[in-house]
């Protein structure tokens, strides 16, 4: 099975138990285990091949320019972490099975831990660093879950944010050195970095990668000061904290310590940091758990305490440290997972796993106490069982350490460090299962059911045929793993129980002696503990979290405080001074160019353009005039296209400037006529000032362009020079849209689509609920004209319709090879569409119009869509286009191309967007014309909802009473208004009153 | 001629600036439109002023003007329709919802 496949196993078959669980329990877990057990076994058919130091990759392509290849790999390491994650994972599914409840959702939890299975066997599968940091975030994300997974719980939910939070920053930190380290090496396939220790080691930059990656392997594996977040993520169900916390997430650091071992590893930084951190985990975390009373949260200091441990054999950078590493690792998840389930089995049975409550269990669960005293005998380091091996060899090497040229503080520490290990390991049984049977035990335990005992019990045989036959049953792997560790060319003396009387033997007999006496002495010990003042790491990361998150709520509040015109003021200044700053500080060439000459005809639209905008700024409280002034502004530009040369501009510009006239005036009928004057006068200096230093800034900025050539040469003239051998269009513009730069307009026509939809859904919106009734008393606070559809008007636009049609039709032909295309054709029809609305109606047309414009829409993306998939028949890339020239009897020779299909799919989507916008803002016209009609219609709605009339009608916008009307010709033609206004609410209030009388 | 294309371009941003930072909707979609008017032309113009030089191929012709930013301003005048369609219709939804078309929140609609 390629690896790419074993690690995509999980994920795909992550959706299974969430489906099968409606099946029954039995089922989601079945499929849960055979996913895992297929994984597994595609994993050992490669296990023959690695032990002979074979390596199976498989390598795909992503985004090579980024280094992004999903490039996996199964070496020693690989093979060894992806066995114990699949292994003990299909264990912890049997498991779960009889843990979790009938309450507990077990589709979700199987669905979460095969995802996080997924991720983890990702990790450690992975032969490039940027999928492994992807993977690396899968986990914590997954985890977050999984320790959530009792989500009523408080503990849980908190616990599965810190948990995110600190191995998210580790993530953070990591993705940051491992880019340095991609960098340094210019490759980021670890296959390649681990060839170039001397170029990694040599490099100015190996200290900040180093501290970065060690951050996030720090964090991930709870290492000191990192460490307080895996206690608390123990509120998850035991199953998760058995698989999750002690044999694999957390030992993803570790893993990437040890994958990275032979670049990073060997330094002086990597010693004293790695195996100092480590050092002081071990010893801290031990010393904590000796006084933890909760079963599972003494396991989890000392998961931490065995991290350290490991850590810091990884840290010492010998062959004999990394070899006391990897054994440790498989020693560890092999106890410490059995640990866990027995902590769970009593929490299971007996309702409490508090050790000061249960006591004498091995009377009532002889299995269970079987198992947790193997496990945790070899926890402490006791002859023939696993733990006892790898210990020996971590102080075998921590005797030959020196610190700082100290050569006996290191070997005392770790010492000490296992005689509290061996201390509370103790604990855990004399304390639960010896003494006096508990009698007040929530419920009274007895032995579980064989599903649930039997995956710790695996685990313990494997604790006993390790500790006792070390070389036969593990020899192999430790071999494999470790030579990939430190980089091949390793050969492993035999595992042995017996060395002879050496110093770590001796350590070992302290430790355990030490032990003992410690246990016997707990109970003053643990006075002594609960007197003394300790810092409580959830305090002061709940403070840390409350400080960075008022920083953040003040930033925000800050900028974000809801007044846009704000947010427009600094974005225009930020903007300013951007660019003020790059004129200040850039250089710019000479002037190349010389200026084009000027004639009347420029001078005049000049003058038009600039007193059109000046007469917008002055008169824009009167909304309507600043309308009609925009107007002149868009018609001045069109005409500056023509003069320019640029045709199809000048046709498209003109075309919109009617479409958008009509949408402000549809918009204009409900907005209030006025604006006031708010600004006080210091704003309005400001912004004038503002807008005057910006205008001049882009002023000066396009006039320097413009007096310059290139400073490279374009692509235009390719384009120009290929127009028509390749696309056989003469209309560059419109070859570029359909064909050069055919994407584009591709992405446009969604984009214009997808903006007509938003608007129909806002419409929808408002069509229903407060905001349609409102629309329904809403009356105009603008006198009518007499006469709602003109005659005259009304035949024009008739007669005008086909004749819009044509001219429609024929730009859209021509465009190819003259002004004109698609964009501009639809503009043109949508325009004849609209004055039909306008002149006769929106009920009238809306009855004579066969086709909704969602399908115009749709269909046109669909065809411009299908007509560039069509190169594909021609095995050309997408949107390449094709002609060709026909003739036929009776016409002349003319030219088709497959542009025109895409044209067309442009010019449906230009009239069904237009369409679909206008038409929007029409029927809330409509409905608000409902209300103003006597007919029988709008009667009917107010009747049915009498509401209507009594919600707070559409006012004109509450201004300050203090708010000026603005300038002096406003106030006549209002007062007017206002009168007439009065005197038809009058008229109409009566009306209903006589109609509500008759009722 | 560059002089005046220039002038107009900068007066137009400065009107639509000013336009943009006023307190109710309608004058800033009207500063919209009048900033869209300038980047448009400045987008052009990015192109170099030339008269009578349309980019449509014709026998014995040999000069024309740059064609590549007259397709970016023909899709950026079609899709500013379409924007400026849809900033209408928030600000009249809004403006119906809640009566009024101030475009800051208050203080206490800031807060939420």
């Amino acid at each position: 099975m390629s690896p790419a496949l074993i690690a995509a196993l999980p994920f795909l078959g992550a959706a299974l138990p969430a489906l099968l669980i409606r099946t029954g329990r039995n089922n989601a877990a079945a499929a849960s285990a055979l996913i895992t057990g297929l994984a597994l076994l595609g994993l050992l058919l490669h296990l023959p091949t690695v032990l002979a130091g074979g390596v199976v990759e498989s390598r795909i392509d992503w985004l090579p320019w980024l280094g992004l290849n999903v490039n996996f790999w199964i070496d020693g390491l690989g093979m060894l972490f992806a066995t114990l994650i699949l292994g003990i994972g299909l264990l912890i599914i049997l498991y779960a099975r009889y843990y979790l409840s009938n309450k507990d959702p077990v589709g979700q939890f199987y669905t979460y831990l095969l995802l996080f299975q997924g991720a983890m066997v990702g990790i450690v599968l992975s032969d490039n660093i940027l999928l492994l940091l992807i993977f690396w975030e899968l986990t914590s994300l997954s985890s977050f879950l999984l320790i959530g997974y009792w989500k009523h719980l408080p503990e849980g939910r908190q616990g599965a944010r810190m948990a995110l939070t600190v191995t998210g920053l580790g993530g953070l930190s990591m993705i940051a050195g491992m880019l340095i380290l991609g960098n340094i090496v210019g490759s980021y396939d670890i296959s390649e970095i681990l060839k170039h220790k001397d170029m990694i080691q040599a490099s100015p930059l190996y200290l900040p990668a180093l501290l970065l990656i060690l951050g996030g392997a720090f964090t991930k594996s709870a290492q000191f000061p990192f460490h307080f977040w895996l206690p608390r993520a123990m509120a998850a169900p035991t199953p998760v904290s058995a698989y999750l916390h002690s044999a694999t997430m957390v030992k993803a650091g570790l893993f990437l310590m040890a994958r990275m071992w032979p670049v990073l590893a060997g330094t002086p930084e990597w010693f004293y940091i790695v195996a100092g951190v480590g050092l002081i985990t071990m010893l801290i975390a031990a010393k904590i758990a000796i006084f933890k009373h909760d079963m599972k949260a003494l396991l989890a200091y000392s998961t931490v305490s065995h991290l350290g441990l490991i850590t810091f054999m990884l840290g010492l950078g010998t062959q004999a440290g990394a070899l006391a590493a990897v054994f440790h690792i498989i020693n560890h998840a092999t106890f410490k997972a059995a640990l866990f389930m027995s902590a769970g089995i009593v929490d299971h049975e007996a309702g409490t796993r508090d050790l000061t409550r249960v006591s004498g269990l091995r009377k009532l669960m002889p299995i269970t106490f079987t198992i947790a005293t193997i496990a945790a005998l070899s926890m402490a380091g006791i002859p023939l069982f696993n733990g006892f091996l790898s210990k020996e060899m971590m102080l075998e090497a921590a005797a030959h350490t020196a610190w700082l040229g100290n050569a006996w503080i290191v070997p005392a520490l770790a010492t000490l460090a296992a005689l509290f290990s061996a201390t509370y390991a103790f604990r855990f049984i004399s304390h639960g299962f010896f003494g006096p049977v508990s009698k007040d035990l929530p419920k009274t335990p007895h032995d579980p059911s064989f599903g649930m005992w039997f995956s710790p019990a695996f685990l313990v045989v494997l604790v006993l045929a390790i500790g006792v036959f070390p070389m036969a049953v593990a020899g192999p792997y430790v071999q494999m793993a470790t030579n990939a560790v430190v980089g091949g060319g390793y050969h492993m003396h035999a595992l042995k129980i017996w060395h002879g009387v050496t110093p770590a033997l001796i350590m070992s007999a302290i430790a355990v002696t030490g032990g003992l006496v410690l246990l016997a002495a707990h109970a003053p010990l643990q006075r002594l503990w609960d007197g003394m003042p300790r810092p409580d790491a959830k305090v002061i990361f709940d403070w840390i979290v409350a400080q960075v998150q008022g920083l953040s709520d003040w930033i925000t509040q800050g900028l974000n405080n809801g007044a846009m015109a704000r947010y427009l003021m600094l974005f225009t200044v930020a903007s300013v001074g951007a660019g003020i700053y790059a004129f200040t500080t850039g250089a710019m060439g000479p002037q190349t160019r010389a200026l084009t000459p000027v004639n009347g005809a420029a001078v005049t639209a000049w003058l038009l353009l600039l007193t059109a905008t000046g007469c917008i700024v002055a008169f824009h409280h009167n909304r309507i005039l600043a309308l009609v002034l925009i107007g002149i502004v868009g018609l001045t530009v069109s005409m500056s296209f023509i003069y320019l040369s640029a045709p199809d501009l000048a046709l498209t510009q003109i075309s919109v400037e009617v479409v958008t006239a009509v949408l402000m005036l549809l918009a204009l009928n409900f907005l209030p006529k006025v604006t006031r004057i708010e600004s006080s006068r210091f704003k309005i200096s400001f912004d004038v000032a503002l807008s005057v230093v910006a205008g001049i800034a882009v002023s000066g900025l396009i006039y320097a362009l413009m007096m310059r050539d290139f400073a490279f040469p374009s692509m235009s003239g390719y384009m120009l020079a290929n127009s028509y051998n390749l696309a056989g269009g003469d209309n560059v513009v419109n070859v570029i849209l359909v064909d050069f730069r055919g994407y584009d307009t591709y992405g446009e026509i969604t984009v214009l689509g997808i903006a007509a939809l938003v608007i129909f859904a806002l419409t929808e919106t408002l069509l229903q609920g407060a905001s349609s009734r409102k629309l329904i008393a809403w009356r105009p606070d603008v006198a009518r004209g007499g006469d709602k559809h003109p005659l005259i008007l009304l035949i024009v636009t008739r007669v005008m319709m086909p004749i819009a049609l044509v001219v429609g039709l024929y730009i859209f032909l021509r465009g190819h090879n003259e002004p004109g295309g698609g964009f501009i054709a639809g503009l043109v029809v949508a325009i004849a569409l609209v004055t039909q609305y306008m002149a006769s109606g929106f009920a009238w047309t809306q009855a004579r119009q066969k086709v909704y414009y969602h399908v115009l829409i749709a269909s046109g993306v669909l065809v411009a869509g299908v007509t560039g998939a069509g190169a594909f028949f021609n095995d050309m890339p997408f949107l390449t286009s094709d002609f060709g020239y026909f003739k036929l009897p009776g016409l002349e020779k003319f030219e088709l191309a497959t542009a025109a299909g895409f044209d067309l799919g442009v010019f449906l989507g230009v009239v069904g967007s237009v369409m679909l916008a206008l038409g929007g803002l029409s029927r809330l016209a409509r409905r608000a014309a409902m209300g103003e009609q006597d007919g029988e219609e709008g009667a009917h709605i107010v009747a049915e909802k009498p509401e209507a009339r009594v919600l707070a009608p559409l006012a004109a916008g509450p201004y300050p009473p203090e708010a000026k009307v603005p300038r002096r010709w406003w106030s006549t033609a209002r007062a007017a208004q206002e009168a007439t206004r009065a005197e038809r609410d009058q008229v109409h209030e009566n009306k209903m009153k006589n109609k509500e009388e008759d009722h | 001629m560059e002089v005046l294309v220039s002038s107009a371009i900068g007066v137009l941003t400065a009107a639509g600036i000013y336009m943009i930072l006023r307190l109710r909707t309608f004058p800033v979609v009207i500063g919209m439109s009048l900033l869209s008017y300038g980047v448009n032309v400045f987008l052009f113009a990015t192109g170099r002023l030339v008269v009578n030089q349309p980019p449509i191929l014709r026998e014995g012709v040999t000069s024309y003007t740059d064609p590549i930013p007259q397709a970016l301003v023909l899709t950026a005048i079609v899709i500013s329709f379409g924007m400026t369609a849809v900033v209408v219709m928030l600000a009249l939804g809004a403006f119906i919802e809640a009566g009024d078309d101030r475009i800051d929140l208050d203080e206490s609609e800031g807060d939420q």
